[in-house]
């Protein structure tokens, strides 16, 4: 099974994106921003970093990029495709997740280790994790804060579609402190908190991140 | 020469951190006047000759799709002699 990991000018984690889908037993396949080709992979990642230097608004320059249009026609038909961080922010931008990520609420920019609660576990990312499953992986975001309307907000918390919290105190002031969130049909997810950092005892706080990872695996293998 | 300027602000709902600080650090330097504050953004675009009514339709068209994200910003078009 072949894993794009999506690298925009400024984008810093694809390299350890694509470790994490090794690591998991899937090929790593390199797509570039500016090739509107998806080399037959089966699903794609968008990693954290800053893409395009968060000029305008994170995500904003990205969504319009060549190999975006194929991401997007590929994610509508199905294709599973997870957004950590700054590809969170894309994903939002380019209305395949609803609301948006905004400024931190204290103006921080955050990077710790943080707990999180694994909340919806039916989508291709999160089907390796079991409801209510903590887990620990790094944050790092200035713009992290999730944000959107009460009616989207409902909806998401009303259909399940909440995939991770964060757990004691909100780092960033997202409402209903959600880390992550998927779109109706389970294969599109948004993450803000980077499991890709936390896949071995070696290189990461934990290695509670890698089932993202394994789980896209099952999904594509079901 | 004229330019057609584009204001885009959070909505008022969204939480707007830097008006904050903003608005907080104001006083700190005798200011007392400011009951809040809130950040947007501006965008000053140059066309050739008086905007057409046809080119600011388009610049709304932009603001829509690029300068302003709708789920979290409103903005405004107009024309500055």
């Amino acid at each position: 099974m072949k894993v794009g990991v999506v690298t925009f000018p400024g984008t810093l984690d694809d390299r350890d994106a694509a470790r994490a889908a090794t690591h998991a037993g899937t090929t790593a396949v390199s797509l570039w921003h500016n090739d509107a080709d998806l080399k037959g992979v089966d699903a794609v990642i968008l990693p954290g970093g800053f893409s395009y230097g968060d000029y305008l608004r994170c995500g904003a320059i990205s969504r319009f990029a060549p190999v975006m249009e194929k991401i997007i026609d590929a994610a509508n038909g199905g294709m599973p495709l997870l957004g950590i961080c700054n590809g969170f922010q894309v994903l939002c931008e380019a209305h395949l997740l609803p609301g948006a990520l905004t400024r931190n609420h204290e103006l921080h920019f955050l990077c710790r280790d943080q707990k999180l609660e694994i909340t919806n576990n039916q989508t291709a990312w999160t089907t390796s994790y079991k409801v209510g499953q903590e887990i620990v992986i790094p944050l790092k975001n200035g713009e992290g804060s999730f944000q959107c309307d009460d009616a989207t907000l409902a909806a998401l918390e009303g259909e399940g579609r909440i995939i991770a919290r964060y757990v004691g105190e909100n780092p960033n002031g997202s409402r209903n402190k959600i880390a992550g969130i998927t779109n109706e049909r389970g294969n599109v997810v948004g993450l803000m908190p980077h499991p890709e950092h936390a896949i071995d005892a070696l290189t990461g706080p934990t290695a509670d991140g890698l089932a993202f990872f394994t789980s896209v695996l099952n999904a594509m293998v079901k | 020469m004229a330019k057609i300027v584009v204001d885009v602000m959070l909505k008022p709902e969204i939480l707007d951190p830097q008006g904050v600080a903003v608005s907080a650090a104001l006083p700190r330097l005798g200011f007392t006047f400011a009951k809040s504050v809130r950040q947007g953004k501006r965008f000053e675009i140059e066309v050739d000759g008086d905007p057409t009514p046809a080119q600011l339709a388009e610049v709304e068209k932009a603001a829509e799709k690029l300068l302003a994200n709708p789920v979290i910003e409103t903005f405004t078009v107009r024309v500055e002699k």
